[in-house]
């Protein structure tokens, strides 16, 4: 084969691996997922993060406007503080409340954010006071097993 | 007696394969180090980057195709029964990633490149090739030996993004239009759960780990090999099964070290 054309063949597989890592690298890996990095900073205690992790989805309405940064621990309250990052054109007011949930039964959980009605606005940096942690199904469910019973034992005495 | 003979063949083996195994390391850093010798060629890189890693490409794009349609079917029907259709992306994307990518085109590679390498190298010792050239003062591991190592070195990374790359494609097209899993659940799954430098970054270096071994084995087999038709015809064979199953053993030790 004529050298020339070796080249161009050469040349066009190495541009060709170059476009697979690149489209590897936005499509699947989420690297274009820095979008939320212009935005601002909010802070949330929880009692219970449950298995909410970096990453997650930060939604209003079921729209994701943010992603959580970071998870930490209050060491003076004992409370989980999670670290997120809200789209810049999002302005939430001061009364604004946050809740971990799970989306379907056993999906991934993320934050739900209930915007208040207060005219001021949460400052970037600010905290989120009025927050509602993760349920944890399986005391839910033991709770319900127990009043369950307690109820059955009761109505049997009645009797 | 008989029986215990194997004892001492055992070490007597043992102590043949310890400079066997130091040789061939020369032969590949004094190949890799040939590239600044006045007879390394790029002109012969490029020839070889065409032989190993274009003319592999059709055959990595078939096989990366159906193994992600594969991944596609078999993922589904492991997860509709719990109801977790939405996990598939991040299935095939990290199985791809991770490792089918990697193993099967430095498994792939082995047999299209590396046995065809293997033959060419030991059929120029078998015809004498290679003594003429240090008859004319031509080094040949850097005319002969270096840009095919190179090449495979090269190759095998690009085939690999490209691999993972089709693969994925194939996933999607059997999960989305054909099962009826949610598109963007589906990528949305698999960019939420695939980091670019822990799976993406981590699978092809693991790629070009495999590129490295295959090549030098499959070169230094060729080097190795009795200089007879038969000679050649068991080199051939013995680099392809010698390099599948070091790609195999060393992927289980990245897998380890890597992703634990």
């Amino acid at each position: 084969m004529e050298t020339r054309a070796i080249d161009w063949w050469v040349g066009i597989f190495v541009l060709l691996g170059i476009a697979a890592l690149v489209v590897l690298a936005l499509r699947v890996g989420n690297l274009s997922g820095f979008a939320y990095d212009s935005g601002y900073v909010l802070h949330a205690d929880f009692t219970n993060v449950g298995s909410l992790k970096t990453r997650s989805p930060v939604k209003i309405g079921g729209v994701t406007v943010g992603e959580v940064t970071h998870i930490g621990m209050n060491p003076k309250t004992y409370m989980a503080n999670v670290t997120m990052r809200i789209e810049p054109s999002i302005k939430l007011p001061i009364d604004t409340g946050a809740s971990i949930y799970t989306q379907g039964l056993l999906g991934e959980q993320y934050i739900a954010i209930q915007p208040g009605g207060m005219p001021q606005n949460l400052k970037p940096g600010a905290t989120i006071t009025m927050t509602q942690g993760a349920v944890n199904i399986d005391q839910m469910i033991g709770q319900m097993v127990f009043s369950k019973a307690a109820g059955s034992s009761k109505s049997s005495g009645s009797q | 007696m008989a029986m215990l003979e194997f004892i001492p063949q055992l070490g007597r083996r043992t102590l043949q394969s310890i400079p066997g195994l130091g040789a061939a390391s020369r032969f590949l850093l004094t190949s890799l180090l040939s590239v600044f010798n006045r007879h390394f060629s790029f002109q012969q890189l490029f020839r070889q980057i065409y032989g190993f890693g274009v003319r592999s490409l059709i055959l990595m794009v078939v096989a990366a195709f159906f193994t992600g349609m594969v991944l596609g079917f078999q993922g589904y029907y492991a997860l509709v029964r719990f109801g977790a259709t939405s996990a598939l992306g991040t299935l095939v994307a990290l199985s791809l990633l991770r490792e089918l990518g990697p193993v099967l085109t430095a498994l792939l590679f082995a047999g299209r490149a590396g046995s065809a390498l293997t033959a060419e190298i030991s059929s120029m010792k078998a015809t004498e090739q290679l003594s003429a050239m240090e008859m004319m003062a031509v080094n040949p591991l850097a005319w002969v030996v270096a840009p095919r190592l190179w090449a495979g070195i090269i190759s095998v990374p690009i085939l690999c993004a490209i691999f993972d790359l089709v693969g994925i494609f194939g996933g999607y097209l059997i999960s989305v239009p054909v099962l009826g899993v949610d598109g963007g659940t589906f990528w949305a799954q698999m960019q939420s759960n695939v980091t670019f430098s822990g799976d993406i970054l981590t699978g092809l270096f693991k790629a070009l780990c495999f590129g490295v071994v295959v090549t030098w084995i499959a070169a230094w087999k060729g080097y190795t090999a009795r200089p007879t038709a038969e000679g050649v015809g068991n080199a051939t064979t013995l680099s392809v099964v010698t390099a599948s199953l070091t790609v195999l053993g060393l992927d289980f030790i990245l897998t380890a070290l890597l992703f634990s």
